[in-house]
């Protein structure tokens, strides 16, 4: 029976040691081990969103360089475009030019050609001329040098004057 | 005879308590086997329900040490 | 004495069951027989010596000091007790012969009979039907066996608590390491899972050192009465008094914490119709103290209990004389032991799980 009833004694000494233990623990070692490990706790969980918050900073910061990146390759783009524009139009004038040149050119030669052609032919005319009439005074000097020719001569001149 | 009837009335108890907790027991592995996920606080309310009937259990015990240590 | 039969009666039993008793079972009979229920009465139950080894009177045991307030304070040692002498005297009511330890020394007035002390009348105890009758008890302030063992809990805890908080105060929050590595998780444990879960996240906090504290001085007293030699051996868990003053603890802080909408459930429980409130308020008053009651009854009958199918495995030897039998006993004791230390781990949980969950149910909020 007394196995299920209370001793005073022993509940006087249990609360005096239980208070004691109480406070002690309470003050001095609970307190530094929640604190502890609360700081520790609090510590992993702002890492943690640092963490978190850093990845969504990079991400952004890689969205940000894929764009200006992207605007960079626009740019790049329509340089490359406006150049390539300019130096077809460059090419297309200086064609359009080095030709009305040739033209020009050829023109001017065909036209030099022309002249030099009609001078040398008029040159080439007077000096036939001139050698045809020395040919022909040589010829009549040699025709005319004795008088059998100057007679023959008459006389076949006379013989075509005869058949005309 | 005092020993002996509360001998029997503590293995009524324990025989009440026992078919109790193994209905705990068995359901609380159904609902875990359902929902895995769930099996921490399935088996922190078991150990509570058990408990609880375990306390009605020992309340036969210590009526039969009562008796028994008469 | 009833219950020494029925013990072996069971023990009959499991010998017949076996069928191999006729080869252990040995004839001699000692002139004082063992007594296995006077044998386990007496390791559980408080004592003013500490027994060591040897027979129960006589053996070695140490004397623990006795402190009675009866007109004063007296002091001595048990030993004018143990030491004193053995008187007999014979029950008024059951006829039968009881015997008593009477004091020497500065004992000589005291007698101690269960381990009790009373105040004899003109050197005589009056005994009547196992319980003493017209003799004062002196009140009895005692170092007793579970009073020592209490000391040693308190030292051990604090000692170990001591020394992981002196860890984290050398080391700040780092990663814990050693005794702290281990401790930890259970502290952890207590918060998260016995004070966050069962309180609110909102109130927690203010009970998370108590709820520790319960937790851990049931944990390694219960641990301390699992070891048999010195520092443990007492079932200081397993005891009514420190189970009492532990539920009362619970009991007071619930109610010390407990908040308008607590009493409300209690005396106009919401959703029940007002004809049915005579009948309800006084079963919710009981409740208030049904709770407490239960977690003491269920720390203290779980540990002695455990105490009890201990000892009455290792009996199986001593009661069949036989060393052979301690081939049975031993392994079952080893594996009752075993269990008792999950056991040990449990009822502390529980203890604090439950006395969070009324703590719990005293602070929460109207949400409805």
């Amino acid at each position: 029976m007394d196995l299920i009833l209370p001793d005073f004694g022993l509940l006087i000494w249990t609360s005096i040691v239980f208070g004691l233990l109480l406070i002690v623990l309470v003050k001095f070692i609970w307190k530094p081990i929640l604190s502890a490990v609360n700081t520790r706790e609090q510590n992993i969980a702002e890492s943690l969103e640092l963490a978190v918050k850093t990845k969504a900073e990079m991400v952004a910061l890689q969205a940000q360089n894929e764009n200006i990146l992207k605007e960079a390759r626009a740019e790049r783009d329509a340089i490359v475009k406006d150049a390539r524009e300019t130096a077809n139009k460059m090419i297309e004038d200086a064609k359009s030019n080095s030709k009305s040149e040739a033209d020009k050119i050829i023109v001017a030669a065909q036209q030099a050609i022309q002249a030099e052609k009609a001078a040398a032919m008029s040159e080439i005319k007077a000096q036939i001329a001139t050698l045809s009439i020395d040919i022909a005074e040589k010829i009549v000097k040699s025709e005319l040098a004795s008088d059998d020719k100057q007679k023959a001569l008459a006389s076949k001149l006379a013989e075509d004057i005869n058949l005309n | 005879m005092y020993g002996s009837i509360a001998a029997i009335g503590a293995g009524l108890a324990v025989l009440g308590a026992g078919l109790g907790i193994g209905r705990i027991g068995g359901s609380a592995m159904d609902a875990i086997a359902r929902q895995p996920e769930a099996s921490g606080k399935i088996t922190t309310t078991m150990i509570i329900a058990a408990a609880l009937i375990e306390g009605v259990a020992l309340f036969g015990v210590v009526v039969g040490l009562l008796g028994g240590a008469k | 004495m009833i219950l020494k039969n029925t013990i072996k009666s069971i023990f009959l039993s499991i010998l017949t069951i076996c069928s191999i008793n006729s080869a252990f079972a040995t004839e001699h009979k000692e002139k004082k027989e063992f007594n296995v229920n006077e044998m386990i009465m007496h390791h559980i139950k408080d004592a003013h010596e500490w027994h060591l080894w040897g027979p129960e009177h006589g053996g070695t045991s140490i004397f623990l000091p006795i402190i009675l307030i009866d007109g004063g304070l007296q002091t001595f040692s048990s030993s004018n007790f143990y030491h004193g002498e053995m008187k007999t005297t014979i029950d008024h009511a059951t006829k039968s012969e009881v015997e008593y330890l009477q004091g020497v020394g500065p004992a000589a007035n005291y007698a101690l009979y269960h381990e009790k002390i009373y105040k004899l009348n003109d050197g005589a105890l009056s005994i009547e039907d196992g319980h003493v009758h017209g003799n004062t008890k002196p009140l009895d302030l005692s170092i007793t066996k579970n009073v020592m063992s209490l000391f040693f809990g308190a030292t051990i805890l604090l000692l170990i608590m001591g020394s992981v908080a002196r860890f984290y105060k050398k080391n700040g929050a780092v990663a814990p390491k050693g005794l702290a590595k281990f401790l930890e998780p259970i502290i952890i444990l207590v918060r998260d899972d016995i004070a966050k879960e069962n309180i609110g996240h909102l109130k927690y906090k203010k009970y998370v050192p108590y709820l520790l504290t319960i937790f851990f001085f049931i944990f390694f007293n219960n641990l301390l009465g699992m070891i048999p030699i010195l520092p443990g051996g007492a079932n200081l868990t397993g005891n009514l008094t420190i189970t009492m003053f532990l539920a009362i603890c619970t009991l007071v802080v619930t109610l010390a914490s407990s908040n308008k909408n607590y009493w409300k459930h209690i005396f106009a429980t919401p959703g029940v119709p007002v004809a049915l409130l005579p009948i309800m308020i006084p079963i919710e008053i009981v409740g208030i103290f049904t709770k407490p009651f239960a977690l003491m009854i269920r720390l203290f009958a779980n540990m002695t209990a455990g105490h009890i199918i201990v000892l009455a495995l290792i009996s199986i030897i001593f009661i069949n004389q036989s060393i052979a039998w301690g081939a049975l006993s031993v392994p079952m004791a080893l594996f009752i032991s075993v269990l008792e230390l999950l056991v040990a781990f449990l009822q502390a949980f529980l203890f604090a799980m439950l006395s969070a969950l009324f703590i719990g149910a005293a602070v929460e909020e109207a949400h409805h």
